[in-house]
């Protein structure tokens, strides 16, 4: 019962968000002052959903994988090849003779008209999640014996490989070399029109997969595989023990995980309407791992408000640093090119220094609202004496005993 | 009923186990009582299929268990509790019981076994919601029995649960090997504590260095004057 209430409530908060992201599509335009908002939103759905992916290996699985970028550059440039329309197809492969001639958005929308555009759309992007998933499996067979730093090192050393491979000039009339590829369906391009009205889509579709795909990820966080997952990152012998089959479990997180970052990669280009190898260095693993450690391993919650959090501030709040002016202070000598990255790196040690199990810890949302309720309210100093059975006094006393995650 | 006919084991080239040959009748509480390093915990990991045997046969219920993968063991009726508790500090109670059942398809049937593992536990249900890490030494390894009993073993096998607990809290999970046995389950209990082991059991093996020295039943060995200098420290 106090399930099912839960859901419901989820689902209503989920509808409202997405209507009010609905509204600001149509209300802000890209070239009003509030045009940045919807910039981020975009780049932070798709940080979001790389973040949380990135989570579910290294948060709930405990393997501890750097090969996220490569992931989502497979991504991206399966979404990119699948759905460049026929007509641009010569214009983008300037120096290749392409090879695949097929866009799935094309070749539905001729069948089943804008429906199938969309269905098209849908299309290009599971296939993105699927081919990485592909490579993720090949990979992960040698690749997942490995423990901790050498998994990290092992992984890290493929999405590198991989960047270099889809730069290859052999295998320019696939991946177009090191030219970029675009001209595909993106996100600015995302609009219908109904008579007189037109209506966009730019900020809403981004935001949507990404709501689908970690609504997807936390059913499996919550279900029997993700339960699995952290006896294996808790325990492997004990996980053993009781029958978890350790190198199916970790192939399982990983090939999961790699399908939401090839995802992740799709909404990459979709956003920023291009797609190039060379975007997808160590540096982009590097900050999402940075949004997951932000917003606390372990945590769901916190993966998306570590990405958000890390979008918001370098993308837009912060600009004012690299332009002169910034909070009304007109300082064009201090604030300039890269001072914007001096503050953004200070306040990151600020939190770290300050919640260093991020900014969740291991909590979610709910848990946090639960014992809101009990304590009074966010900014009431919590009770510490009263720790008994109940959630979340369980949940506070466990910060004590977690630290040995960090260690092992 | 487990049989082990002449069971070799190599840990890293040192020879675990020197053809060991011992059964388990159903029903019964057997124990294997040995000093450090004699081959009581590698026998029970060979038996769940942890470490690979070199030679001989395991049967279990006429089946050969060697050779077979873990998970298959589990489904046969095998539960193991391993040494020193290992709960997942990081899930709460019932997550950890949860898991016990993971190979098992029968949802319902689940749902009764958790409440079935609570009323043998009740400081369990208390602490349903709390994470295992915050538990106590002893209610630790309730959750650990109470999580291989989630399996619906035939046969529990249990390393060392009284390991590093206070001399109430022993008493209180030999007091449990007993409640579960008289459930139905048959337990192999593996214990450094020959005292308390003898006196449950109604079968013993005593292991010298991967071999079987001595055999009978708890009360016989207790008596043995060989058994009760080198494990009860006890003169005559």
């Amino acid at each position: 019962m106090k399930k099912t209430k839960q859901n419901y409530t989820a689902l209503i908060a989920v509808l409202i968000f997405m209507s009010v992201i609905f509204v600001l599509d149509q209300l802000i335009k890209p070239t009003d002052s509030l045009g940045m908002l919807l910039t981020v939103l975009q780049k932070g759905s798709v940080y979001a959903l790389a973040a949380v992916s990135m989570n579910l290996l290294n948060g709930f699985t405990g393997l501890f994988s750097l090969g996220h970028a490569g992931f989502m550059l497979i991504g991206a440039y399966t979404y990119a090849i699948f759905t460049i329309p026929s007509v641009e197809r010569d214009n983008v492969y300037q120096y290749f003779d392409a090879a695949i001639r097929f866009s799935f958005p094309e070749t539905f929308s001729q069948a089943l008209g804008p429906f199938g555009t969309v269905l098209g759309v849908a299309v290009a992007v599971i296939l993105a999640g699927l081919i990485a998933t592909l490579f993720a499996y090949l990979i992960g067979l040698p690749v997942l014996k490995l423990k901790s730093d050498y998994l990290a090192i092992a992984t890290l050393g493929f999405a590198e490989i991989i960047r270099a491979i889809f730069q290859w000039e052999k295998l320019g009339p696939i991946t177009n070399g090191s030219n970029l590829l675009k001209s595909f369906v993106r996100t600015s391009t995302m609009q219908l029109t109904i008579g007189s009205v037109t209506l966009s889509f730019s900020t809403f579709v981004p935001v949507l997969i990404a709501v689908i795909c970690i609504t997807i990820i936390v059913l499996l966080v919550n279900s029997t595989y993700g339960r699995a997952f952290k006896a294996v990152r808790d325990d492997e012998v004990a996980a053993e023990a009781m029958g978890i089959n350790l190198a199916h479990t970790k192939q399982l997180s990983f090939c999961i995980s790699s399908f939401f970052a090839g995802i992740a990669g799709a909404m990459m280009a979709m956003v920023l309407s291009i797609a190039q190898a060379s975007n997808f260095k160590v540096s982009m693993t590097y900050e999402i791992l940075l949004m997951v450690v932000l917003g606390g391993i372990g945590s769901i919650t916190g993966s998306v408000i570590g990405a958000l959090l890390f979008i918001f501030a370098s993308e837009w709040w912060l600009r004012g640093l690299d332009s002169g002016t910034f909070l009304g202070i007109n300082a064009p000598n201090v604030f300039r090119n890269g001072f914007r990255l001096v503050v953004f790196s200070v306040i990151i040690m600020i939190v770290v220094l300050f919640f260093s199990k991020g900014i969740m810890g291991d909590r979610e949302l709910p848990d946090l609202i639960r014992s809101w309720k009990k304590n009074g309210g966010p900014f009431r100093k919590k009770n510490r004496e009263n720790l008994h059975n109940v959630l979340d006094s369980a949940q506070d006393e466990s910060e004590d005993h977690s630290g040995r995650r960090a260690k092992s | 009923m487990l049989s082990i006919k002449d069971l070799n084991v190599n840990y890293g080239g040192i020879k675990a186990l020197r053809g060991i040959s011992l059964d388990v009748p159903d029903g019964k509480v057997v124990t294997l009582i040995g000093a450090n390093g004699a081959g009581k915990s590698t026998t029970l990991r060979t038996i769940s299929g942890l470490v690979k045997a070199e030679s001989g046969s395991i049967m279990w219920n006429n089946e050969e268990l060697i050779g077979k993968p873990i998970d298959a063991i589990v489904t046969s009726g095998i539960a193991m509790v391993p040494e020193g508790r290992r709960v997942f500090a990081d899930l709460t109670v019932l997550e950890n019981l949860k898991i016990g059942a993971y190979l098992r398809k029968d949802k319902e049937q689940i749902e009764k076994d958790i409440q079935w593992v609570y009323d043998l536990f009740p400081r369990l249900k208390e602490r349903s919601w709390q994470y295992a890490g915050t538990l106590s030494g002893g209610e630790q390894q309730m959750l650990a029995v109470g999580r291989a009993l989630m399996s619906k073993p035939k046969l529990i096998m249990m390393d060392e649960p009284s390991l590093g607990l206070a001399p109430l809290v022993v008493q209180d999970i030999f007091k449990i090997i007993r409640t579960i046995n008289e459930q139905g389950v048959t337990v192999l209990l593996v214990e450094q504590n020959a005292n308390m082991a003898l006196k449950v059991a109604d079968l013993a093996y005593v292991l010298e260095t991967g071999t079987i020295t001595m055999t009978g039943t708890g009360a016989e060995l207790l008596a043995n004057p060989k058994v009760r200098e080198a494990y009860l420290g006890k003169s005559n």
